[in-house]
């Protein structure tokens, strides 16, 4: 069971409907994860497969160890499934 | 036994916040493990929340005497998450109730008016409750007719400003997909009247090269941190290292002592801010899933980060020049008679970032860079005016921060006035 995080600068509005978002791609996409929110100091600290957000938040995130993915319009459900696809096998 | 449901069971604000969790778990058929914890977790963010507010009102308390102390008139820091946490004792209850039964008139208008908008960004939908609940009894409104009166206007908040918003999402966004959600409209939708004045869309902020490394900021807790240690620093230089060693740190040194009051400061915010997301995380699904049951044609309005991977340059801009009119405004507010607001790095980003998103999107680089200035200089005004209206209420040396919890409350209270309530 993968599990994935979604960032964003506060961890309270957008990251969270981001979550409900990834969810809803994962249903579509026939796959579970574990799939939780939060802002970017806390994420700094949490153990994730995946972290999830807008660029310019979880770039900062990208250390070379993590698996960063980048959103352009967080309501796609079709980007998420493209982008997170790759990363879930 | 009527006392205790009555008082004890309803009375307390973090049951009351679990049983809503607790019904909209059931309403959604949730396992019994899910149930549980989920009521538990809500329960929980409500106390973290509490927590979180004794931390940050006594790095608070200390700021406003330091300021007051050095220049003699009483400075505040608007931050709702303060003044939320720090009303709970007071109104917690009639914040809960507004709250839930706000979140009901929305998915009624949602349904049958052609307002059709589900409010989805749940901790501006507890600020706004508890703004209302508290205004509304400055007001001399109580009980029953407080919630009552309280959950239509919160109800009516929830789709008014997203669809004033509405047009000029559409340009930004180049679809009708969502819309914004989150109480600094009226602060974008100045500046997108601005942009539309003064600036040319057709000369995108997009097109310059931006430094990233103002990156960081985009931290909450660092950027509070860093924000609230150079004005404590500055304002302790002011007040003397005689009167804060003497009076206030017992002591210790007092640029180290103004140093961890603004961390803890900080500390404070990031604890509510855990409380807050706990607290919300089981009610807006629910919500969500209720209201797209009954209204499913409505588009969900959301938080206004949403906006901002559709210009990043604009969010630069937008940030920088709301925060200077803030600067500016610090200066102007004492000259006419209004306390000074100090403002926070926090507010000034995401309001200011909207802001600029809205200005570029109807006047390109001008557009973003005047019309986020004019958001600056709106969340300074309006919490000075909002002051004056509503009194401090004993949360002294904080108020609501975003300008339509300024406008509204301040809208409650004066036509209250008019009605020879208040």
């Amino acid at each position: 069971m993968k599990n994935i995080m979604v960032v964003c600068g506060n961890g309270l509005g957008s990251s969270f409907i981001m979550e409900i978002n990834v969810k809803k791609a994962l249903d579509e996409l026939g796959q579970t994860a574990e799939v939780d929110h939060t802002d970017l100091a806390s994420a700094r600290t949490v153990k994730a497969d995946i972290y999830i957000g807008a660029a310019d938040i979880v770039e900062q995130l990208d250390d070379g160890s993590r698996t960063i993915v980048t959103l352009e319009n967080m309501m796609s459900i079709p980007e998420i499934k493209s982008k997170l696809e790759p990363h879930l096998s | 036994m009527l006392d205790l449901i009555m008082k004890d069971i309803l009375g307390t604000p973090s049951i009351l916040v679990g049983l809503f969790a607790l019904v909209g778990l059931l309403l959604q058929k949730k396992s019994a493990a899910n149930v549980v914890s989920g009521t538990l977790k809500t329960i929980m963010g409500f106390v973290i929340l509490g927590a979180g507010a004794t931390v940050l009102t006594g790095a608070l308390d200390i700021f406003g005497q330091m300021f007051n102390r050095a220049f003699s008139v009483s400075g505040v820091i608007p931050n709702n998450e303060a003044i939320v946490a720090a009303a709970q004792g007071k109104f917690g209850t009639s914040t809960a109730l507004i709250m839930v039964l706000g979140m009901i008139v929305n998915i009624l208008l949602a349904r049958f008016t052609r307002f059709k908008f589900i409010f989805l960004t749940g901790h501006h939908t507890l600020f706004m409750a508890c703004l209302i609940a508290v205004t509304l009894s400055v007001a001399g409104l109580s009980g029953a007719m407080l919630v009552l009166i309280g959950a239509v206007i919160l109800g009516l908040c929830m789709v008014l400003f997203p669809a004033l918003l509405q047009p000029y999402v559409r340009q930004i966004t180049g679809s009708d997909d969502f819309a914004v959600g989150h109480f600094g409209s009226i602060g974008y939708f100045t500046s997108a009247v601005i942009g539309r004045k003064f600036g040319n869309k057709e000369q995108t902020t997009e097109q310059i090269k931006v430094p990233k490394s103002l990156g960081f900021l985009r931290d909450t807790s660092v950027a509070v941190s860093l924000t609230m240690a150079i004005f404590f620093i500055v304002v302790a230089l002011f007040a003397g290292p005689t009167y804060i060693e003497g009076e206030l740190s017992g002591g210790s040194n007092f640029i180290v002592f103004s140093l961890m009051q603004a961390i803890t400061f900080a500390a404070g915010v990031y604890i509510i801010l855990a409380g807050v997301r706990m607290l919300i995380a089981e009610i807006v699904p629910a919500f969500k899933g209720i209201a797209e049951k009954i209204a499913p044609n409505a588009k969900p309005a959301l938080d206004c980060p949403t906006v901002f991977p559709f210009a990043p340059n604009a969010v630069i801009i937008g940030f920088i020049s709301s925060f200077a009119a803030g600067l500016i405004s610090m200066f102007i507010l004492p000259a006419v008679g209004l306390a000074v607001i100090v403002p926070g790095l926090v507010p000034h980003f995401f309001t200011g970032a909207a802001a600029g998103v809205f200005g570029n999107a109807t006047g390109g680089r001008r557009g973003a860079a005047l019309g986020a200035f004019a958001n600056g200089l709106i969340i300074s005004f309006l919490p000075a005016i909002l002051l004056v209206f509503m009194g401090d209420l004993g949360f002294g040396g904080t108020t609501f921060g975003d300008s339509d919890f300024g406008i509204v409350g301040s809208l409650i209270i004066g036509i209250m006035k008019l009605f020879g309530a208040a």
